[in-house]
């Protein structure tokens, strides 16, 4: 019995998280063109309901009814198997995510190792994708994209380690109630190469502007998804979306106090006690995923040899130093960060 | 203690069944009326020169064995990191030790020029 419940239990959980991550998918690319089309002087997707509110809906549905080509060279099982390997780690992450104080669907202890595990695997997506299609682009596109990711992975990586040895603990909500405090005491200022350094990698491993080499409309057209058409386009494009909102709300959780209130412990605070933490982590997501639209409207696009020498020779090095100082500032007890 | 992954085996299979799904959407919604034409690999309106399974830069090799490496000293770092606060001035200084060694042998890629892309 007690397992039905459970199932039955975390099956709940787990519309509630998906179906509104599908709609805030579905307005982040009709904000990304209207954000972009306004930072441009143009008025973006302005035809389908008021003010063009409606567009993603109808992407959607052209998307679902368009013809799905599997070009004849392509290994035909590979290639459809690709976007779903792509679609579902970016959809299971969001089982340790926490969304506030109460709600997570599966609070486990080796959170941040599972989402370590969990974003690696989306380059094989890319790989299998790009192998599959048998196409110059395709192939070109994926290479590109792996060599880059796994780049970033390891800067990544490192400023993982350095968030938990800030908070001691794999566990998601364990890393942000170690972060209470107001928001001096967030992780944004102890840890702030590292910071920097996670976000730039969160760009640079969603493939997005300005490190979207592996997509580069203007030289390889789609890059590793080019032959891909329809709702198998379409899975690519969810699951691109859902890792853009996964970093920022990642950068949320771990450097800015997840679902904490930024008013803690000043005199402001029991003015804004009523308003939920779920609140506040969706302000400090949205700023986020502004700032990669953002970015990708104001930066150009980096040259590849650039983007391979900020990954193993400017973020690598800082990092690994960072870890070392970080050491030294946990044994001597730097206040009022790690002190526990 | 295990069961709390319960759900997170429940989202992989929900999440299977619901790329599985998507795609036969797209299957049944979509037409279907391939040619030759539509099923050539896409190569900017000409016919493909080549085999696209071509010759590539060893240096992607190259990358994806670094990556080897220093992925593993996450992997490594982790449990350590949990626990730093615990385990004091030696197990801090070990750890450093460990870097360092690893360090030399960055250096030592990084003056080889495995890291150059020109």
């Amino acid at each position: 019995m007690n397992i039905i419940f459970i199932i039955l239990n975390s099956l709940i959980d787990i519309l509630l998280v998906v179906v509104p991550l599908f709609l805030i998918v579905a307005y982040t690319t009709y904000s990304e063109r209207k954000i972009i089309g306004f930072m441009q002087s143009r008025m973006g997707p302005t035809r389908v309901g008021p003010y063009g509110m409606l567009q993603p809906i109808a992407d959607i549905i052209k998307l679902l009814t368009k013809e799905i080509i599997i070009p004849s060279n392509a290994n035909k099982g590979l290639f459809l198997t690709a976007p779903i390997i792509m679609l579902v780690p970016s959809l299971l992450v969001w089982s340790v995510i926490p969304l506030s104080e109460y709600f997570v669907i599966a609070n486990i202890n080796a959170g941040l190792l599972f989402i370590l595990a969990l974003t690696s695997l989306s380059v094989y997506g890319v790989i299998l994708a790009g192998w599959a299609s048998n196409s110059k682009y395709a192939f070109l596109g994926s290479m590109r994209s792996a060599a880059q990711i796994i780049a970033y992975e390891i800067a990544m990586g490192f400023a993982l380690v350095g968030v938990l040895m800030a908070a001691g603990s794999l566990n998601l909500q364990e890393i942000i109630i170690s972060q209470k405090g107001g928001i001096i005491h967030w992780y944004w200022i102890p840890l702030f190469p590292l910071f920097i350094i996670y976000l730039i990698s969160g760009i640079a491993e969603t493939n997005r502007a300005p490190f979207d080499v592996s997509e580069g409309e203007s030289e390889i057209v789609a890059g590793f998804h080019v032959e891909y058409s329809g709702i198998t386009f379409a899975m690519f494009f969810l699951a691109e979306y859902m890792n853009l909102i996964l970093i920022s709300i990642l950068v949320s959780i771990m450097f800015f106090g997840g679902w904490l209130s930024p008013f803690e412990s000043t005199f402001l605070e029991h003015y804004f006690n009523w308003i939920p933490g779920f609140i506040w982590l969706s302000i400090k997501t949205l700023f986020f995923i502004f700032l990669f639209l953002w970015l990708r409207a104001t930066l150009p696009r980096y040259r590849y040899d650039q983007i391979m020498r900020l990954g193993w020779k400017v973020f690598l090095p800082i990092t690994l130093v960072w870890i070392f100082l970080e050491g030294f500032m946990i044994y001597y007890k730097i206040q009022p960060w790690f002190s526990v | 203690m295990l069961l709390e992954y319960l759900p997170v085996l429940i989202f992989l299979i929900f999440a299977i069944i619901f790329a599985a799904i998507m795609l036969s959407i797209g299957f049944t919604l979509g037409k279907n009326n391939p040619n030759t034409e539509k099923n050539s690999p896409y190569e900017c309106g000409f016919e493909a020169f080549e085999d696209s399974r071509m010759k590539f830069d060893v240096r992607y090799y190259l990358v994806a064995i670094l990556f080897i490496i220093f992925d593993l000293e996450i992997a490594f770092l982790f449990p350590w990191a949990v626990v730093v606060h615990e385990i004091g001035f030696i197990g801090i200084i070990s750890m450093a030790l460990f870097l360092l060694i690893l360090v030399v042998g960055f250096i030592y890629e990084w003056k080889k020029g495995a890291l150059e892309w020109d």
